[in-house]
């Protein structure tokens, strides 16, 4: 590889803001940040920010079994797009990943992509919440992450008890992380919005808020009782965030993280019956959505993630009660959170990059643009605008609920291990 | 107006309108040959993902006295089976040529999705969405009040029983409401919407304590199934509570009505008895509602509203005309 120089950007990572040249060298790492440099080729990031590539914790790339949905290649590059260099492929493919024959395959997939692609494994087998998935055996293969996402796992025992073997497990000698989707299925059962005003006057069987928080309850009190470290996903209600702020507070072990889509609509997007805006978690009220971007803004919420979640046309283009719940994210997050939020710059590219690599641990090939470290880099145009147009996306899928609209910001190169794998807005593979 | 798919769209204006559109095909229906040229040409299909015999018969009927053609797209025997998408299905019927579509389906939303693809194509009636809206049922609803008691400016209207799973009920709260009407729900608050934010309605769970002072009781179709989803303890229980018994009808004023939507469950929401008093309006709301249906698919598919209720109320020859305009065929048959 020639060594390269990301030329004429302000470099923001962990360790503040500068003026700064980024040179890497021929084996894809960071060989020196500086004024003036140069190398065998040039990289122009005049007017932009340079930062450490960003980390997904939570994209659904849909291989294998729905590959008419996204691919781990296609879903690689509307990450790499998004300015994302590690996203963490959820287990609710088809078969799950719950064991190491699937995790081998999804890995191995994912090093052809344009974007470091992270197996997350199920806690239970075939995340039917009912049998602990092998979670070593996984483990030894790198999986630091265990989620039934799409579900939670109901049965409270069970969760304590995969809370407490998890914390005999290690990879790179560090521990793994059980995450949660917080739903309890009884009380959510048969909801395909948030319950309230809105799903009364649309008609739409809805589930509380209730049937989120009553999980996030109960898994910060295993939390307590089991020691183990515990991350929330898409957490989307504001006593949510606020059982986590005190969890925090108090010293309990928990993460957690908020999609942009949590941040940015309401359920009274439902209205149209469109259901490019059903998701799960629901999109829900007004003082939801500014209760976590104060959670945000405060810290209580660790980082952004997308959720990912692609889905056939076909697949949305039946009754909203039918359709699948889930929306596209990753190439519209960063210029939503540019665009909609109020943010001071640094403290959202933390949001999605060192902080959520810090969750994953990966945050020493993640997360900082320092020598030594592999350059996993995107470099931002802060001033460029541009319309949301679902058919330009990368992605296999259109489900974008953002379809028109007018955002501020956009990557305009991204590098993993220093490869351009995005240059001028353009992928290269 | 292009599609009726909520009472929502509609002004008092309009719904005025459509009542006194009513009030001609009533006339027509009460003819010896009840039929007019006045959709000849137009095809309406009706698709009805969910069952209904009573919403579509009716259709059916004011289709037919309109002279219009009607397909029906049956899903049971269907390609929806195969696991054709609601959107190609729908592209598929438009393909045929259809100048209307009537929509039921057990999903809230649906006609606004067919309405969306369709753009402005075609005309899309809603003939009930899920737990969401019957604007056709509120519309005949109002009819066969406004023509009891001439209108429903301050009349006192309590809907009972399971209101949060009713389309029918939030059609019938905004069309009763928007004509002048108050509203009062009357349920256990396990059958009531999860929020009533922003709906002009009172809201009682005791019968007893409102009927006295109702104009109309309208009641819904309680289902069995609501028991199995803890809803209701029993139907034995709810009938002891919220059912229109002899014994509770005495509470009612002289001229106050009984209603319901059909299909009746005698004895749980309504006793035999009272069903048939003759206060009990229930077979006028069914012989009106051809009627408004005639109303509405007139209204969206024919040739002008103006020229069957004004200046000249020479309503045959409008309707006749109504054809695209064209001179008016002899026509034995149909008159």
């Amino acid at each position: 590889m020639p060594t390269t120089v990301v030329k004429g950007g302000l470099v923001v990572d962990r360790a503040g803001e500068r003026r700064a040249d980024v040179v890497v060298d021929e084996d894809g790492r960071i060989a020196a940040v500086g004024e003036d440099l140069s190398a065998d080729r040039t990289i122009d990031a005049a007017g932009c920010v340079v930062a450490p590539g960003f980390v997904d914790l939570h994209t659904h790339l849909r291989q294998p079994g729905q590959e008419e949905a996204e691919t781990i290649e296609t879903g690689a590059r509307a990450a790499a797009l998004g300015g994302y260099t590690c996203v963490l492929a959820m287990p609710n493919t088809i078969p799950a990943i719950d064991h190491a024959g699937i995790v081998r395959e999804v890995l191995e997939l994912g090093r052809k992509a344009i974007c470091d692609v992270h197996a997350s494994g199920a806690i239970t087998v075939g995340r039917q919440g009912e049998q602990l998935a092998p979670l070593a055996e996984m483990a030894a293969l790198g999986v630091r992450f265990f989620t039934d996402d799409g579900s939670g796992v109901a049965d409270t025992r069970l969760m304590r008890r995969a809370l407490e073997y998890a914390q005999g497990i290690s990879v790179d000698g560090r521990g793994v992380i059980l995450a949660q989707h917080c739903e309890d299925p009884a009380l959510s059962a048969g909801g395909h919005m948030h319950e309230g005003e809105w799903s009364a006057r649309l008609g739409i069987p809805g589930q509380p808020a209730e049937a989120e928080e009553l999980m996030v309850m109960r898994d910060i009190a295993l939390a307590r009782l089991t020691g183990a470290r515990v991350h929330f996903q898409h957490l989307s209600t504001a006593r949510s965030v606020e059982m986590v702020r005190a969890a925090k507070a108090a010293g309990i072990p928990v993460t957690c993280e908020a999609t942009t889509h949590h941040l940015t609509l309401t359920h009274a997007e439902c209205a149209s019956y469109d259901p490019v805006f059903k998701v799960n978690p629901p999109l829900r009220t007004e003082a939801d959505v500014a209760a976590v971007r104060a959670g945000l803004a405060d810290g209580t919420i660790d980082c952004i993630a997308t959720d990912h979640a692609p889905h056939t046309q076909e697949a949305k283009e039946s009754a909203f009660d039918q359709a699948p719940p889930g929306m596209l994210g990753l190439e519209t997050a960063l210029a939503l959170v540019l665009t909609e939020l109020d943010l001071p710059l640094a403290d959202a590219l933390a949001l999605f990059s060192w902080r959520p690599a810090a969750v994953l641990g990966v945050d020493d090939e993640h997360g900082s643009v320092a020598d030594g470290r592999p350059a996993n880099l995107t470099v931002i145009d802060l001033e460029r605008e541009w319309t949301v147009d679902p058919s330009a996306l990368a992605s296999r899928s259109r489900n974008t609920p953002y379809a028109g609209r007018t955002l501020r910001g956009k990557v305009r190169h991204t590098l993993l291990r220093g490869e351009p794998v995005v240059l001028d807005e353009e992928p290269q593979r | 107006m292009k599609h009726l798919l909520s009472i929502a769209d509609l002004t008092a204006a309009d719904l005025d309108q459509l009542m006194r559109l009513t009030d001609r095909f009533v006339e027509v229906s009460q003819r010896q040959i009840p039929k007019v040229p006045a959709l000849r040409g137009k095809n309406v299909v009706w698709l009805f993902y969910e069952d209904s015999t009573r919403t579509r018969l009716s259709f059916e009927a004011a289709a037919k006295r309109l002279s219009a053609d009607t397909m029906t797209f049956s899903v049971g025997s269907s390609s929806v089976k195969k696991g054709e998408s609601l959107r190609d299905t729908v592209l598929t019927i438009e393909a045929m040529g259809v100048d209307g579509v009537v929509v039921r389906h057990a999903s809230a939303g649906v006609p606004w999705q067919i309405a969306r693809w369709l753009e402005d194509r075609v005309s899309v009636v809603n003939a009930g969405d899920g737990w969401h809206e019957h604007p056709t049922q509120a519309l005949l609803d109002c009819y066969t009040i406004r023509d009891e008691r001439g209108s429903l400016e301050g009349l006192r209207i309590g809907i009972v029983g399971d209101v949060k799973h009713s389309r029918v009920a939030r059609s019938d709260v905004l069309a009763y409401t928007a004509l002048g009407a108050e509203v009062t729900l009357v349920a256990p608050p396990t059958l009531l919407p999860p929020s009533l934010d922003g709906w002009p309605v009172r809201v009682s769970h005791d019968l007893d304590a409102v009927l006295p002072d109702l104009d109309v009781a309208y009641l819904l179709r309680m289902q069995r199934e609501r028991m199995t989803e803890h809803l209701v303890p029993t139907l034995r229980e709810y009938t002891d509570r919220y059912g229109l018994t002899l014994r509770r009808v005495e509470a009612m004023r002289d001229d106050a009505l009984v209603m319901h939507p059909g299909p009746m469950n005698r004895g749980v929401e309504i006793s035999a008895e009272v069903a048939d008093l003759p206060r009990s309006v229930i077979v006028d709301q069914v012989r009106n509602g051809v009627a408004v249906r005639m109303a509405v698919l007139y209204l969206l598919l024919g040739a002008g509203v103006e020229r069957v209720l004004e200046p000249e109320p020479d309503m045959d020859n409008a309707l006749d005309l109504a054809v695209g305009g064209a001179a008016p065929e002899p026509e034995g048959a149909s008159r």
